[in-house]
């Protein structure tokens, strides 16, 4: 058990690209840390950097209080699942996860202790103890490469993607096993994802990186409720957060949607953008369709029905901005029909076009 | 690809037995000259069965050599050369795998000016190098010994170029793998590189053996004692007969015992030497 803290952690290839623009978190014991953002965005150099893969260029990481930058790997104490799960193909599942233990010169007694007790945790047959990996399943393959995690009892576990190559269902069965897994052993971890469904579910804290920066560090709900940046906002959430180009009245207490439909406020709304072009988010699950004397009028194009939920996509006034929303239930809204649809100001997001921040009201 | 038309098998059988007979037929007329009397064998026509004299022949072969000769055997041939193909070939693997090894896995200066290097003696094979590599044999004191006939035969760039594209197949994540388990690079190369190349391993020491137990200039000429030739080099010989009449039965039945090895390395070997030529999935 032991925290993780990076300060001003940057990472710098020899061929000048700065890979990481320095980052600082304090992960704490127990917690579990999702990385995430699009690919390229620095994420997995991050956590490879921490596994001691890669070497740090600037800045301080340390494990349990205890400075690591120049540590090999198997001297950090961490353990580290790989997307493709990286199993010696030569080897039984037994000696996967038994491989590391022999190297730390444990007893053969111990070792064996460890793998039946990771293989009991995970679910592994003792049949299955005895094969190759490629007679496995993905998900199986998944449960060992995890089960050589766990047979280390690490201080920290590092997850690079390790659902990617999972399909859909199964997925999400080995997410919540991931979830379960962390919960019981109480093992810091830091998770690697391009998946933000993952990240919500999965992480105590979600870091976003957009191209090396940590664009937003905060709890799910946080991330989900108040969006640091347009990245942010656009990233986080699915179908993505509908984004209208509108101006702020001169006295910056309400906000100009249409020609003739403007919104109040809260707090009476923000002074300094008062005239200025702002950059209104609001989610396609907080649009509801209803007529009021604000409500646009949207033109549907086109209808996704999942089940549980319709996806209604559409545009409203003369610039034809395009708008997704959200409605519970199966309707029978088609293509062409006219609708009402009205934005409400308590789950409204600002953001400032030119620096892409989010304006607090 | 499944289908069903006669005509077609039966042609592809044709060619295949047409195949077969091409290059059964000379062995064939190997073993039925080595199984006839030094008689028959001066009598026309050539026969086309074996005859009753095959195990007389074998015991001439091994422990007496040609009537007239001076009365050795090939047997020790047999096992001089046998030393010979096993140190070319196993001297080759080993070398060839730590330099393959160290150009893939380390970062080191002028790395890839030293696999160019030994790229380049590709186009340098023993017999344009003959001279130098003669002379600096020579100076070594290593003439008419199993090191002078083999140590300049296991320099050898086609194996260590096999290796360095066997191991780019293997995955990084393996050595990130095996870095977190804490195994060190020679480890790692035991472990892991080591068993996942034991099929190019063995295909590379089939090719490898025949290869060496097929030399004829090298070992003509860094040996002179007798006690130090091969099988292979003995073959020329023994049709220099000089004034005598060439003792075909002897010399087939020398040459059968020296077919021998390379197909018994063959056939034992065939399953992973087919794997290790054709295996891509790692």
């Amino acid at each position: 058990m032991a925290s993780v803290t990076l300060e001003n952690l940057q990472k710098t290839y020899p061929n000048g690209f700065k890979a990481i623009h320095g980052v600082d978190v304090d992960i704490q014991d127990g917690e579990f840390l999702v990385l995430v953002g699009p690919s390229g965005c620095g994420k997995s150099t991050l956590l490879r950097m921490i596994a001691g893969l890669e070497t740090v260029t600037e800045g301080k990481l340390s494990i349990g209080g205890k400075m690591v930058n120049d540590l090999e790997p198997s001297q950090r104490d961490i353990a580290m699942v790989f997307q493709n799960y990286a199993l010696y193909p030569h080897m039984t599942v037994y000696n996967n996860m038994a491989y590391g233990l022999k190297i730390m010169g444990l007893s053969k007694q111990e070792i064996d202790e460890r793998v039946k007790n990771a293989a009991k945790i995970l679910e592994l047959t003792e049949e299955q103890l005895t094969r190759k990996p490629r007679q496995l399943s993905g998900g199986q393959r998944q449960r060992v490469a995890m089960g050589r995690a766990i047979v280390r009892k690490p201080s920290v576990f590092l997850f690079d993607e390790p659902l990617s190559n999972l399909d859909a269902k199964l997925r999400v069965q080995m997410r919540i096993e991931i979830k379960r897994l962390q919960e019981s052993l109480g093992i810091t971890s830091v998770y690697v994802t391009h998946d933000q469904v993952e990240a919500m579910t999965l992480g105590h804290r979600l870091m976003v990186l957009n191209g090396g920066n940590v664009e937003q560090l905060g709890t799910p709900i946080e991330l989900y409720e108040r969006p640091a940046s347009l990245f942010v906002a656009g990233f986080i959430g699915s179908p993505a957060m509908n984004m209208i180009s509108t101006k702020m009245s001169s006295d910056g207490k309400s906000i100009e949607i249409a020609s003739d439909i403007s919104l109040a406020l809260e707090n009476g709304g923000a002074a300094d953008y008062a005239g200025k072009k702002v950059i209104l988010g609001v989610r396609p699950e907080h649009l509801e369709l209803s007529q009021t004397d604000n409500s646009l009028p949207f033109t549907v194009t086109l209808v996704e029905h999942l089940g549980a939920d319709t996806l209604i996509h559409g545009h409203f006034g003369e610039d034809m901005t395009d708008l997704t929303v959200r409605v519970s239930g199966t309707h029978t809204v088609k293509a062409g029909d006219q609708l009402p649809v009205t934005i409400t100001r308590d789950h409204i997001h600002l953001f400032d076009p030119a620096t892409e921040k989010r304006i607090s009201l | 690809m499944i289908e069903n038309r006669p005509l077609l098998r039966i042609m592809s059988h044709l060619i295949m037995v047409a195949g077969v007979v091409l290059v059964a037929f000379p062995l064939w007329i190997t073993f039925v000259a080595a199984s006839h009397s030094e008689q028959r064998m001066t009598e026309l026509p050539l026969p086309l069965l074996p005859g009753g004299h095959f195990f007389e022949n074998l015991d001439i072969a091994l422990n007496q050599g040609l009537w007239g000769g001076d009365g050795t055997g090939v047997g020790f041939m047999l096992f001089n050369s046998l030393i010979m193909a096993l140190m070319i070939s196993i001297g080759k693997i080993v070398i060839s795998l730590l330099s393959a090894f160290a150009i893939v896995y380390f970062r080191f200066p002028f790395r890839m000016g030293f696999f160019w290097m030994i790229f380049v003696t590709l186009m340098l094979p023993v017999e344009v190098r003959i001279l130098p590599t003669f002379e600096v044999v020579a100076n070594l004191g290593m003439l008419n010994n199993y090191w002078g006939l083999s140590i300049p035969l296991i320099a050898s760039a086609t194996a260590t170029f096999m290796f360095r594209q066997v191991f780019l197949t293997i995955p990084d994540e393996l050595l990130e793998a095996a870095r977190i388990d804490g195994a060190g690079p020679l480890r790692f190369f035991k472990d892991i590189l080591l068993p996942m190349s034991q099929t190019n391993i063995a295909a590379l020491f089939v090719i490898m053996f025949i290869f060496g137990w097929n030399q004829y200039l090298w070992p003509l000429l860094v040996t002179t004692d007798q006690d130090m030739f091969t099988i292979v080099m003995q073959i020329g010989k023994l049709l220099e007969g000089g004034e005598e009449a060439p003792q075909w039965h002897i010399t087939m039945m020398t040459t059968l015992l020296a077919v021998i090895p390379p197909v018994i390395v063959v056939i034992f070997m065939q399953r992973l030497f087919v794997q290790g030529l054709t295996e891509t999935e790692k």
